[in-house]
């Protein structure tokens, strides 16, 4: 019999949640419920995607929320005070985020640092420079951005399919392919799996690292216009401790945070299952906010618990089977 | 007679759930930007109360300082097809979309506490906050009285360099005092709305006022840097409230609290209660469609020692300041 995967129990975890909103709040099914879930969580599931590869690869990625603030900053204030059509502001930005990743992917390979540690300098780095270009809220006026946000496809119930939920989907379509379905993708499980190994088999470690931590930020800088589709404005302070919430959905997802096993697509369901979070706790009205916090505490801790004895008992009957060869 | 009284005791117990004769029950959906001060905790506070005694039920959300809590909250609101939704924005710009979202669904938004970019003006119904302009007016109008024909020296302890609320308080202030000749501020320096910094910006003061002999009143922002103010001056030997006249903004409880022991003379209200205009004016356009004004002006209430601070301390110690 096969054990279910962690993907799968995350889903579980999903429905069930769902489920349980909708018998205990009249208005929760609706398909405005799962449109605002996947609008308001965008941001948050393109950076989740990047995050992804860099965990499944064995590393970290902490420089993403700083990332998606400098974006909006920088995204207002070229559109804003410079004058560019916001489609040139975005190419330059998503080239500024790809060289800020590639960076320090190189500084992670060459130098032989742990990721955490130079993922960390990237987040003081970015959000650094975004207090000092502006300190202030700068409202994006552009006609593109009233265009977005007009933007949606009408679903039966109310419920609206917007652009930025659209740009998610399309990331979470294009994470998958790329991580299953590629030679790319095969390389980055098996760098979290045995890095030695991989080496040896002939995959350039160094070239890899680079590529995986660019990834990421580009994945980042794509949030931060997401998210400043979301806000129309650039803010320095904005998306501050994002980063931690996007490993959350991650972990949460079904990939091990020691590297090797995920999905994409259980990232995009544990993004939703923090968001579901969130519309509960909105619907009740009652509860303090920070209850967020304590239920996506509480679930992280269980999925790593989870993870864990799977591992174990996966080695367990390996060892069993191993046994019965002799 | 058993039977009597358990007849009776039924239906005493079922009164409360028969709901009163009025209009269908409000929902109201509240985003506050969170508890980073003790104000703020204050109005989640009277927030509660206040509908509560309108039997209106308030959903609130609080959104932990961050925008983009407080727009997945709104869109959460209409989600649910609230009555209206109340919102202490955290920052001026960005709310164009969601807004326009809940015009779309018909659900009157009021703004609480601080205003919005004006290119928002026809997303929300009213805006209740108050004129900090005509608070520091308030102030300076009671130290003009106060102080009547006598030559007075005031210093002052400002808040934040750059924040909106310290410039207006000045403003407001130096406005009031501008039509007596013989008040005058000598100087004036920021403590940051902090207790620890209005002490040290005081105790310099005083220094450079000959020992504080020259000094004859202080005008502070805000209530916590005037507490912080009086403990400079009762270490430096002075006796605030006598020697030197006190005039601050907030009505927080430890004001009250210097005042009862007499260390504090005058100090003028940011009242925390602006969920009850709102609500009345959300009523007033449910029931009658009575269109409020966009801006209600909260009362900016001055408060003296000879106001019972006793009483007030009382009143406001369990609102979460």
């Amino acid at each position: 019999m096969r054990r279910p995967s962690p993907v799968m129990i995350t889903a579980l975890v999903f429905v069930a949640g769902f489920v349980i909103c909708s018998l205990q709040f009249p208005n929760f099914a609706s398909t405005r419920v799962v449109a605002n879930l996947l609008t308001d969580n965008a941001f948050l599931g393109v950076v989740a995607i990047g995050m992804t590869f860099v965990i499944i690869s064995g590393g970290i990625d902490l420089s993403v929320g700083s990332v998606i603030g400098f974006s909006t900053v920088f995204v207002a204030l070229t559109t804003e005070k410079l004058g560019l059509p916001p489609l040139l502001a975005f190419a330059i930005l998503l080239v500024l985020c790809a060289a800020f990743g590639a960076a320090m992917g190189a500084v992670i390979h060459v130098f032989d640092m742990p990721p955490f540690i130079v993922t960390l300098a990237g987040m003081f780095l970015a959000r650094g420079i975004s207090f000092l270009m502006s300190t202030e809220s700068t409202p994006i006026t552009a006609p593109l951005y009233s265009a977005v946000s007009d933007f949606g496809i009408a679903l039966p119930g109310g419920g609206r399919l917007t652009a930025i939920a659209l740009i998610m989907l399309a990331v979470v379509a294009f994470g998958s392919i790329l991580l299953h379905f590629t030679r790319f993708g095969t390389n980055v499980y098996a760098m979290g799996g045995n890095r030695t190994a991989t080496a040896l088999m002939g995959v350039e470690i160094g070239s890899m690292t680079v590529r995986i931590y660019m990834l990421s930020s580009v994945l980042a800088g794509l949030a931060g216009i997401v998210f400043s589709f979301y806000t129309a404005a650039g803010y320095s302070l904005s998306a501050v401790g994002v980063e931690l919430d996007t490993i959350a959905a991650v972990v949460i997802g079904g990939t091990l945070l020691s590297g090797g096993q995920g999905t994409a697509i259980g990232t995009f369901i544990g993004v939703l299952i923090q968001g579901l979070i969130q519309t509960y706790i909105n619907f009740d009205g009652t509860l303090s906010s920070w209850w967020t916090k304590i239920a996506t505490g509480v679930l992280l801790f269980a999925f790593i618990a989870l993870q864990q004895g799977m591992v174990r008992l996966a080695g367990r009957s390996r060892a069993i089977r191993a046994g019965g060869v002799t | 007679m058993a039977l009597k009284r358990i007849l009776m005791s039924l239906a005493l117990a079922s009164a409360p759930f028969v709901a009163p004769a009025s209009a269908a029950q409000l929902t109201v959906g509240f985003s506050q930007i969170g508890s980073e001060s003790g104000w703020r905790a204050a109005e989640t506070t009277v927030s509660k109360s206040e509908a509560s005694k309108r039997t209106v039920n308030l959903k609130i959300a609080d959104a932990q300082q961050k925008q983009e809590n407080q727009i997945k909250a709104i869109r959460s609101f209409v989600a649910q097809g609230v009555d209206a939704i109340f919102l202490a924005p955290v920052v001026s710009t960005g709310w164009d979309a969601v807004l326009k979202e809940a015009k779309q669904a018909k659900i009157p938004v009021i703004l609480l506490d601080r205003d919005i970019d004006p290119s928002g003006k026809d997303l929300y119904l009213t805006a209740v906050t108050s004129d900090s302009v005509h608070e520091g007016e308030v102030a300076g109008d009671w130290l003009a009285k106060t102080v009547g024909d006598k030559a007075c020296n005031i210093v002052e302890l400002q808040g934040t360099v750059g924040a909106s609320v310290a410039t207006n308080r000045k403003k407001g202030f130096d406005t009031a005092i501008a039509k007596h000749a013989n008040l005058k501020v000598v100087r004036s320096q920021t403590g940051d709305f902090t207790r620890a910094k209005g002490k040290e910006v005081m105790e310099s003061f005083i220094k450079a006022e000959g020992g504080g002999k020259s000094i004859c009143a202080v005008y502070a922002h805000n209530d916590d840097m005037m507490v912080g103010a009086i403990q400079a001056m009762k270490e430096a030997g002075l006796k605030p409230g006598k020697d030197i006249l006190t005039v601050s903004i907030d009505a927080v409880p430890d004001i009250f609290k210097a005042m009862v022991a007499g260390e504090a003379n005058a100090t003028v209200e940011l009242t925390p209660n602006m969920a009850g205009p709102a609500l009345d004016a959300l009523i007033a356009y449910k029931d009658k469609g009575t269109t409020p004004p966009k801006w209600i002006q909260t009362e900016s209430k001055l408060y003296t020692s000879a106001d019972n601070p006793q009483q007030a301390y009382d009143s406001k110690k369990g609102l979460g300041y």
